[in-house]
């Protein structure tokens, strides 16, 4: 099923704020999920998981790190998704 | 010709007893070696404190000092036991077992005596064992001690796991009691990951190590922990196994007291909660703020310290699931032990 990037990012900002008490607003593309939003390792494990469950993707352990940004994020899964 | 064979009755625990080690270790104690704060351990695991064992607090000793109070505790002796099980992974011998050196320091030296292998997963494993040996009629009363020493096989410089493991030992007396008082157990592995906690090298690397190079250049086979892939697994896939073995109980969430996870880390045990939507009336252990992650001793370690915060709990149904290196696990529906 192919996912529009609008509708992962409005899913991602839904999953970071519920996972990590940061508001919605304030995540955006080009915001690193460590240095600027302050999501710690374990915390970005609940958001892949949220996120594979949402989606409907795979996203494996060795692909984490690489997600160092939302738009990272956003552009995997909507790979993955496709 | 027809073998004969035996059956037992159903089982309980008749008693739980525990062995902290007397020492007392901050997170100010270890912060410098690790470069870390107080505060940043607090964050990523809710551990303040832990308990370290000292010279004279072997992986014996604590087992002995944790099975003397449960013996106690249900008003029995050593020469009532007819089976003894041992889990551990810090043993420093490879045989004879831990078990055997419990029996014959307490005076039992001819009862059945082993240790097991299934890491912080032990304790559940030794409960499903000695369960179905009263049931079987293999056994009437047997001892389950949890003990680790993990400090002897920790590096104080990992910052993957010097501030969450820790020492003690927990032990329970479990025996033939007319109702079920432990449910069936749901138990298996994860062993695609088994890399995902190690004790390495093995002791033919030291051994060999040893022969070449100086003794400073040995490494000792420390724990380490991948510890984002085992949060993963123990959160997501745990408490999927945590609501079977509810489920083989014939229960549901709303029909437990209490909660017992093993004490890896508290932000594993708050998220499992979460995941299996346990209602607020659950009262959740979590013994690990002051005490550590004690491995196998963590279940029997957690269990006293509910109990005696919360006496009323004695008797009342607990969830019990044990997770750890193999990837292995096993749970199970217990009712606590009576009040002393």
């Amino acid at each position: 099923m192919a996912l529009s990037a609008a509708d992962v990012l409005a899913g991602i900002k839904e999953i970071v704020e519920e996972v990590a008490g940061i508001p919605a607003a304030s995540i955006e593309l080009d915001k690193n999920f460590t240095d600027d939003l302050e999501v710690d390792s374990l915390s970005m494990v609940e958001v892949v998981v949220a996120c594979e469950e949402r989606f409907g993707v795979k996203i494996p352990d060795e692909k984490v790190t690489d997600l160092a940004t939302v738009g990272d994020a956003v552009n995997f899964i909507v790979n993955a998704a496709a | 010709m027809v073998i004969k064979t035996k059956s037992g009755s159903e089982s309980s625990i008749l008693s739980v007893g525990v062995y902290r080690p007397s020492r007392l270790v901050p997170n100010s104690e270890i912060v410098d070696a690790i470069d870390s704060s107080d505060e940043w351990i607090v964050q990523r695991t809710g551990i303040e404190s832990r308990r370290i064992a000292g010279d004279d607090e072997s992986v014996v000793d604590m087992a002995i000092g944790a099975a003397e109070q449960a013996l106690v505790r249900s008003k029995l002796t050593i020469k009532d036991i007819d089976s003894v099980i041992v889990a551990t992974i810090t043993y420093p011998h490879q045989a004879p077992s831990a078990a055997t050196a419990v029996i014959q320091r307490m005076g039992n030296p001819t009862a059945a005596a082993f240790d097991i292998s299934a890491a912080c997963a032990g304790f559940c494993y030794g409960v499903a064992m000695a369960h179905d040996f009263v049931r079987a009629g293999s056994a009437k009363k047997v001892l389950v001690i949890g003990v680790e020493k993990i400090s002897d096989f920790t590096d104080p410089t990992d910052r993957a796991t010097a501030f969450i493991f820790a020492d003690g030992a927990g032990a329970v007396v479990i025996g033939e009691t007319s109702d079920a008082g432990i449910g069936p157990v749901e138990w298996g592995s994860d062993s695609e990951n088994r890399d995902a906690i190690l004790m390495n090298p093995s002791w033919i690397d030291v051994r060999d190590t040893e022969t070449q190079l100086t003794k400073a250049d040995v490494k000792w086979p420390n724990i380490t922990q991948e510890g984002q892939k085992v949060f993963r697994w123990a959160v997501f896939s745990m408490s999927k196994a945590a609501l079977k073995a509810l489920d083989s109980a014939g229960l549901s969430v709303n029909e437990i007291d209490a909660f017992i996870p093993h004490q890896a880390n508290v932000r594993i045990i708050e998220t499992m909660a979460k995941e299996m939507k346990l209602p607020d009336s659950v009262i959740i252990a979590d013994d690990i703020r002051t005490n550590g992650n004690t491995s196998a001793a963590s279940i029997p370690l957690a269990m006293d310290a509910l109990l005696a915060k919360h006496p009323e709990l004695h008797g009342k149904l607990a969830l019990l699931i044990g997770y750890g290196a193999g990837l292995v696990y096993a749970g199970q529906v217990v009712k606590l032990p009576p009040k002393p």
